[in-house]
């Protein structure tokens, strides 16, 4: 914690004195510069807080509504500096972080060197479960970070309590499991086995055998809506609402077997990586795919999404990773390597796992520009099966081919959790409380969508496509040409003769053509006001007009 | 090499004994909590949905009168008596917590027209059609749960004409009458101590500024609408309007404004000061509005009609915020709101007494401070997406009954017609020669000094 002080010396309780002092012996109208800092320093950190600019309310012409949106925003304004005030001073924790002195370089500390210097409670995080014979091994945690789930290929499931490790749960289901996804809270899991989708509880009982979504391959849990995704083996993708049990979506994707599956936290929307290099995002409410890019020349093998919604990282067999801008779905930087399987951190850290090699990106200047910042290496030749970054804690987990480690990589997790969004300390009522409370705001399908801050803006209206001059054209041709086609029945007694005909046929054409004919004049007339205006003649009300003397020429 | 982790010890997170209270922290970083639009906008419809799902109004109904409830007074001094006088001569002082009748004021031999109480809450002053003031004693305190018999008022004036309104003044003994014209009373004389007049119509409602003690506003049935000053010998302002004003109202947080109930279904709110245009019209109503009372906190007031219901608008408000019926609720002769703004009282027609909530679905009783701040979220999020097309739908969805429904779609036709000719005889008349009023002058005659 001493370290930390001297590094953030913003934070120092002397320094609050000091300004408290400074404050009280210099009455100047001008700040004192330490002061100056610190309102700098709330500035900058207000931005994040007040999610984006003011709106514009010189250029609004209704007074009362002024007054009102001014009010608004100037409580944005105030709570956005409440919020940082708070960050500033009274958080309890601060960020993780690892420096090297003089020659040395962070990717080469080992996890050993590392363990030798942190706190005793910190080294027990860091550990290797060695399981021979059920892997490889998948895994995931809860959402505050307190529980892992792991499930070995051969049937071999487990649920652990990271913060006792304490096994809660560990049972064989003596079938293929391909993979796990946690549920709501740690009550409830899924698993993706052999042949169909199952949902267990924390006591290792099966409440549900989801047998509508076929082979499953991959599962994602959608926590906001309640929404179980999986993508099987004809690569549907199958949206389940776990509260109703009803059938939200079944998606044909297209594109063939997939194994590649990562849900966006930022919008809750599906990516899915195909054999063919392309990448699909998927919301349940639409039948195509929102996105089609492609990505990689080979088949993607791994997508990660970066929890502020900007930043997505695809790797693929074409022996590049890519970070992709995905508001302007455009690659940032390309980087040469392979990647079985990718994560983001909630601090933005990239982790990035291949054969036996495990690599952790940073951004050092917050320009997506990732470098490296550490490195593992799995002994013994374990196979990387998929890394998970453990919300809340400095930690990455790693499933091989083995059994599971845990790794610690400093300055990877949020350091401060909330307690209304996700406490790693809840009791059980707590967590009873929880669950009721996120029921209630449990998200319909339809509020999944690219932006999320679209909801309650105002639609733009959409603009109805013109036809062109030779395309209204056409289609009067053809008009004429159907009524020029008409067969006229033959009639009696003087109503038969040639010259009736032809004029009942001229009737038809001009039929037919004179809606063209009204629009065209309908397009033509706003023009023809205009330059009646620009004559000035157009200062009589419209219906005396015609009375109007007509100017010489 | 520096290091650090994060690294946090159970105890400093979690609570020492079972009675402590759960540490909470608190992170506010938006990346934490993605969707928050769509939480919110999910909570506002969620919260609009309830409302409408607690929205009971209807507490109950005073039954005793056995004629058409014509008057009410509330008293000042006590927040759940309520006073009502019907067209048999009947006046009843109801407890409104227990909603029976704790006194019976046996003495009129016509309709009771007017009632009043003097602000100590100690005198009732009534009036009808037997040309007759009659002056009561209220007990402050009734202990049995019998109704008890008042026969014998403290004074009884009679006088040249029918009575049909009076109200009191604040902080003294002085009341006003109104019928053939305006007289001023003292408690203890029995003739009246001034008097006014301006024209020969009848005087049908009357009320005393709540802030400005001499000042008077009455409507008489030749649709004026007249301010008096106690303190000159004759009436100050006049205005006539194209229909009759069947009551008016005094905002009592904003003295100068008063809202006046007009037989043409709409209500005007005037500043005193500036009677040549209306200050807001308040349309809803499809028929006469036959009575008007503001909430004590002035932001609000409630109107009953001839067309059987009941509608609460906002101050500035062009249309109700609420409208209340029920199957058996005929026409609504008058309407007070609770001294302290959470109950609406109406009297109708049917003999009955009807006891509202001012807000249909506000949870009634001392709120937690837990369940008034869940409360107020709710409110602030409803009312940052009351624009969305579901959640507006949702607020404003009432149900009316169905000779109401048409009345109003009638209404809006002949409106819309009568607007739509307007604009067609402006486009076929020469430039200038038309002017467009505003509905707030456009059913106002002219302004008398």
């Amino acid at each position: 914690m001493a370290k930390s002080d001297a590094i953030e010396g913003s934070k120092d309780p002397d320094l609050i004195k000091l300004v408290e002092e400074q404050q009280v012996k210099v009455p100047e109208k001008k700040k004192p510069r330490a002061e100056q800092d610190v309102s700098d320093l709330l500035d900058m950190k207000m931005q994040k807080y007040l999610r984006g600019e003011a709106a514009n309310l010189e250029v609004l012409q209704d007074k009362k509504l002024k007054t009102q949106l001014v009010i608004k925003e100037k409580l944005y304004g105030q709570s956005a500096k409440a919020a940082a005030k708070h960050e500033q001073w009274l958080m309890p924790n601060e960020e993780g972080f690892l420096e090297a002195e003089g020659f040395e370089k962070t990717w080469r500390i080992t996890q050993q060197s590392l363990l030798n210097e942190v706190d005793a409670n910190s080294s027990r995080k860091a550990f290797d479960m060695i399981l021979p014979e059920l892997g490889p091994y998948r895994m995931k945690y809860t959402s505050n970070g307190r529980y892992m789930l792991l499930g070995g290929r051969k049937g071999h499931l487990g649920l652990l309590d990271m913060l006792s490790f304490d096994i809660v749960k560990e049972f064989q289901v003596r079938e293929t499991v391909r993979d796990v996804e946690f549920l709501h809270t740690e009550e409830l899991f899924s698993v993706a086995q052999k042949k169909y989708l199952y949902i267990y509880n924390r006591q290792g009982t099966e409440i549900h055998c989801l047998k509508e979504h076929g082979t499953p391959l991959r599962l994602q849990f959608l926590d906001k809506h309640f929404l179980l995704a999986s993508v099987n083996t004809f690569g549907q993708l199958h949206y389940q609402d776990v509260t109703t049990g009803e059938i939200v979506a079944n998606l044909r994707t297209g594109l063939g077997r997939t194994d590649v599956m990562r849900m966006n936290p930022y919008n809750s929307i599906i990516g899915l990586g195909h054999s063919s290099g392309k990448l699909t995002m998927w919301k349940p409410t639409s039948a195509k795919p929102l996105i089609t890019m492609f990505c990689n020349p080979g088949p993607v093998t791994a997508i990660a999404f970066h929890s502020n919604g900007h930043l997505m990282a695809t790797a693929g067999m074409g022996c590049r990773i890519k970070l992709w801008d995905i508001r302007k779905f455009e690659v940032l930087h390309s980087y040469f390597g392979h990647a079985s399987t990718l994560d983001f951190s909630q601090k933005g850290l990239l982790a990035v796992g291949n054969r036996t090699h495990v690599n952790v990106w940073r951004d050092y200047k917050g320009d997506q520009r990732y470098g490296r910042y550490m490195t593992h290496e799995m002994v013994k030749g374990y196979q990387v099966n998929n890394l998970v970054f453990r919300p809340y804690e400095d930690v990455l987990g790693i499933g091989h081919s083995m059994g599971i480690s845990s790794i610690l990589i400093p300055g990877s997790g949020e350091p401060n959790f909330d307690s209304w969004v996700a406490n790693p300390y809840e009791t059980k009522k707590q967590r009873r409380e929880k669950e009721v409370h996120s029921l209630l705001d449990k998200l319909p399908p339809e509020t999944i969508m690219l932006d999320p801050k679209e909801i309650g803006t105002v639609k733009q209206p959409r603009k109805k496509e013109k036809k062109s001059k030779k395309e209204m054209e056409e289609e009067m041709e053809a008009e004429v040409e159907t009524a020029k086609a008409i067969k006229l029945k033959k009639k009696t007694k003087g109503r038969n003769k040639p010259s009736k005909r032809a004029k009942k046929k001229e009737e038809e054409v001009l039929k037919a053509k004179r809606p063209f004919v009204e629009q065209r004049l309908k397009e033509e007339q706003p023009f023809k006001k205009q330059k009646m205006i620009a004559e000035g003649e157009a200062e009589l009300p419209v219906s005396l007009q015609r009375f109007a003397r007509k100017q010489a020429a | 090499m520096k290091v650090k982790v994060i690294s946090r010890s159970t105890d400093d997170f979690t609570r020492e004994r079972s009675q402590d209270l759960h540490k909470v922290f608190r992170n506010y970083d938006p990346n934490l909590r993605t969707q928050e639009k769509a939480i919110e906008y999910t909570r506002a419809l969620n919260a609009a949905k309830l409302e409408k799902i607690f929205a009971r109004p209807l507490i109950g109904a005073m039954d005793g009168h056995i004629d058409a409830i014509s008057c009410m007074a509330k008293n000042p001094n006590h927040l759940k008596g309520i006073f009502s006088g019907s067209m048999d001569g009947d006046i009843r002082l109801w407890d409104m917590a227990t909603r029976r009748t704790t006194c019976r004021f046996n003495g009129h031999q016509g309709p009771v027209r007017g009632l009043t109480v003097s602000t100590d809450g100690n005198v009732l002053v009534s009036c009808g059609n037997d040309c007759s003031v009659k002056l009561w004693k209220v007990a402050s305190t009734f202990e049995s749960s019998d109704t008890v018999e008042d026969d014998e008022p403290l004074a009884n004036y009679v006088w040249k004409y029918a009575f049909r309104a009076v109200d009191h003044q604040w902080e003294s003994n002085i009341f006003a009458t109104g019928g053939a014209q305006v007289d001023i009373w003292d408690h203890n004389r029995s003739n009246p101590v001034n008097s006014f007049e301006w024209g020969t119509a009848t005087i049908v409602s009357l009320r005393f500024n709540p802030g400005e003690p001499n000042v008077l506003a009455t409507s008489a049935s030749d649709r004026s609408i007249t301010l008096y000053d106690l303190r000159m010998s004759s009436p100050a302002r006049k205005v006539i309007m194209k229909t009759k004003t069947n009551a008016i109202c005094w905002n009592p947080m904003e003295p100068m404004n008063f809202t006046a109930a007009n037989e043409d279904c709409n209500c005007y709110s005037y500043d005193a000061r500036k009677l040549d245009e209306a200050k807001c019209v308040h349309q809803d109503h499809v028929s006469a509005v036959m009575d008007i009372d503001y909430s004590p906190t002035g932001r609000e007031f409630v109107t009953g009609s001839y067309d059987r219901t009941v509608r609460i608008f906002r101050y500035n408000g062009g249309h109700s915020r609420e409208i209340y019926h029920t199957k058996r609720m005929q026409r609504v002769f008058c309407v007070k709101y609770s001294c302290d703004g959470t109950y609406v009282i109406s009297g109708s027609d049917d003999t009955n007494l009807r006891l509202w909530k001012a807000n249909a679905s506000e949870q009634l009783g001392v709120l937690l401070p837990r369940e008034r701040k869940k409360q107020e979220y709710l409110d602030a999020v409803k009312n940052r997406y009351k624009h969305l097309p579901d959640v507006k739908r949702i607020i404003r969805h009432r149900h009316l009954p169905k000779p109401i429904y048409k009345a109003a779609g009638l209404r809006r036709t002949m409106v819309e017609a009568e607007r739509r000719k307007d604009e067609r005889r402006r486009a076929h008349s020469a430039p200038g020669s038309t002017s467009v009023q505003p509905f707030r002058k456009r059913r106002i005659i002219q302004e008398i000094e």
